[in-house]
């Protein structure tokens, strides 16, 4: 496979939930082992986008391709190969509340790969310390924890498998900005060491600016400005121009119906 | 007004509701048979559906067998039958009351516990989380419980035919004058295999019945609390009313006698 073949690659991608239309031909191009900001305002398809990579939803038209190889259609066995190259940070970290802190980050190691527990613990307990976690809060149950420490426990649960692709959704909504650009350090530092691929949405500008090498604007289910992060201020785009500076006016209308 | 449009909506609904369940049972029980199988988490809910089950299953199997034999003496009675109540009271217990009783408190308890687990892992991603992780959710969650229900049900079932005897035993000896040796002579006599069997049969269909409508509500729950909350419902609900039609369908298919 040649070196610009893209990491990921949406094309004309669609889905909608009954008549309403979220992604409307979506797409989208993503490098190997860049980091790609997907921005837009609430509602706007984002974390549907990401669940259709991921095949936890099927769109209804368009292709998906990684690798160079098309996955929208893979079942079964093939398509829980073809996970295996990916993680996902989650919006709100999603811990197994059930498991431990080690238990969850080792999560996929134990049951996705059928490793020892203890050889799964001694990785959890280094991915821990990597986002600056010691080994004291390994034993504890997620709920003990506040909201940023998930956080980092679902990024260090999310580097554990060394995978080749990261989602991050929304990683710092809910974080009081110092935490938030605590989080933004370490998915830069984490993401540079590994060499991976990522794909963040975010509507935090701040930390759009800070992750990202391209950003991507979403808008009623369309790409409608991508770019390097550096223009981004001089996008040209009234569409981007408004949200970046978060204005009430603009040509964005707020739809009240999510 | 078009009186059709609500109508059709309704109907639509219903069945792409039935089909949908029709596609989650059939993709659950392929998973049943599929490797690999949870061992441990499969114990771990015989252990929380079936084992923390029995008090709940004991206490009302005793005070059901209890009553039927205080109502069946009283009926009994009129005609001088009264010498029938250990019978009757055992008949009724192994084929009806023993899997009725049991499989709608198992509803109350398991779907109730199963939806809510569920319903809340949907709701906060964990779900999602599953799948990138490289774990099916259908084998870590869905398979485990469901099994697991299958199997407790019958066991729950037996433990309740025992102890709703048991119920009319107490009864019968302390306050209706009966000698007990012959009580219980009676009983076990009296019933056949097929009375016993029959009814762990259609425990077993109760347990997979209450789990996969907890499974099932849970999966397709939505909307934080409140969906939570509405899943919980709909799974107890669905499941006691599909147990007792269920019940009637299994008993005219069993007992062609």
């Amino acid at each position: 496979m040649s070196q610009d073949t893209p990491k990921v690659e949406l094309r004309g991608v669609k889905k909608r939930f009954g008549s309403k239309v979220v992604l409307d031909g979506v797409d989208l191009k993503i490098a190997r082992g860049e980091s790609l900001v997907v921005i837009g305002g609430s509602g706007t398809g984002k974390s549907v986008m990401i669940k259709s990579v991921l095949g936890i939803l099927r769109p209804e038209a368009g292709q998906i391709f990684v690798d160079g190889e098309e996955v929208t259609k893979l079942r079964g066995s093939a398509r829980d190969e073809y996970l295996k190259k990916f993680s996902m940070l989650f919006q709100g970290a999603a811990l197994f509340d059930s498991l431990t802190i080690w238990e969850n980050v080792a999560f996929g190691l134990i049951q996705g790969r059928g490793m020892n527990r203890k050889k799964a613990r001694d990785i959890a307990i280094d991915k821990l310390a990597k986002v600056g976690l010691g080994s004291d809060v390994a034993n504890l149950s997620p709920a003990e924890l506040s909201g940023g420490m998930q956080k980092r426990v679902g990024l260090a649960r999310a580097i554990a498998s060394d995978p080749d692709i990261i989602f991050f959704d929304e990683p710092t909504t809910g974080l009081d900005p110092i935490m938030a650009d605590v989080i933004n350090d370490l998915i830069v530092s984490t993401v540079k060491d590994l060499g991976v691929t990522t794909l963040s949405i975010t509507h935090d500008m701040a930390s759009a600016r800070k992750i990202s090498d391209r950003i991507a604007m979403l808008y009623k289910g369309k790409i409608i400005w991508e770019g390097p992060t550096a223009k981004i201020d001089n996008s040209g785009n009234d569409f981007v121009d408004q949200f970046i500076h978060g204005r009430a006016t603009g040509p964005i209308k707020m739809e009240v119906r999510a | 007004m078009n009186i059709f449009a609500p109508v059709g909506r309704a109907v639509l609904a219903f069945f792409s509701m039935v089909g949908r369940l029709a596609v989650f049972t059939g993709t659950t029980l392929a998973h049943c048979v599929r490797p690999p199988l949870y061992w441990q988490l499969l114990l771990k809910q015989m252990f929380r559906i079936g084992w923390l089950s029995l008090p709940v299953v004991g206490l009302t199997a005793f005070f059901t067998g209890g009553v039927l034999a205080l109502q069946i003496y009283i009926g009994s009675y009129r005609y001088g039958a009264e010498a029938f109540v250990p019978q009757v009271v055992a008949l009724g217990i192994c084929r009806e009351l023993g899997p009725v009783i049991a499989g709608l408190m198992f509803a109350g308890r398991v779907a109730a516990a199963i939806a809510a687990e569920i319903g809340t892992m949907r709701v906060t991603e964990q779900i999602d989380a599953l799948s990138t992780l490289a774990t099916n959710p259908f084998k870590y969650l869905v398979v485990p419980r469901v099994l697991a229900a299958i199997i407790a049900m019958p066991l729950l079932v037996a433990v309740a035919d025992a102890v709703g005897v048991f119920g009319g035993y107490t009864v019968a000896t302390q306050s209706l004058g009966f000698n007990g040796y012959v009580y219980l002579n009676n009983s076990v006599n009296f019933l056949t295999h097929q009375d016993v069997f029959s009814g762990l049969i259609k425990a077993a269909f109760f347990g997979l019945i209450v789990s996969l409508m907890g499974c099932y509500h849970g999966f397709h729950s939505r909307g934080g609390a409140q969906g939570v909350g509405a899943a919980t419902t709909d799974a107890v609900t669905s499941s006691m009313i599909m147990i007792l039609a269920a019940n009637y369908v299994l008993t005219s298919v069993l007992f062609e006698t």
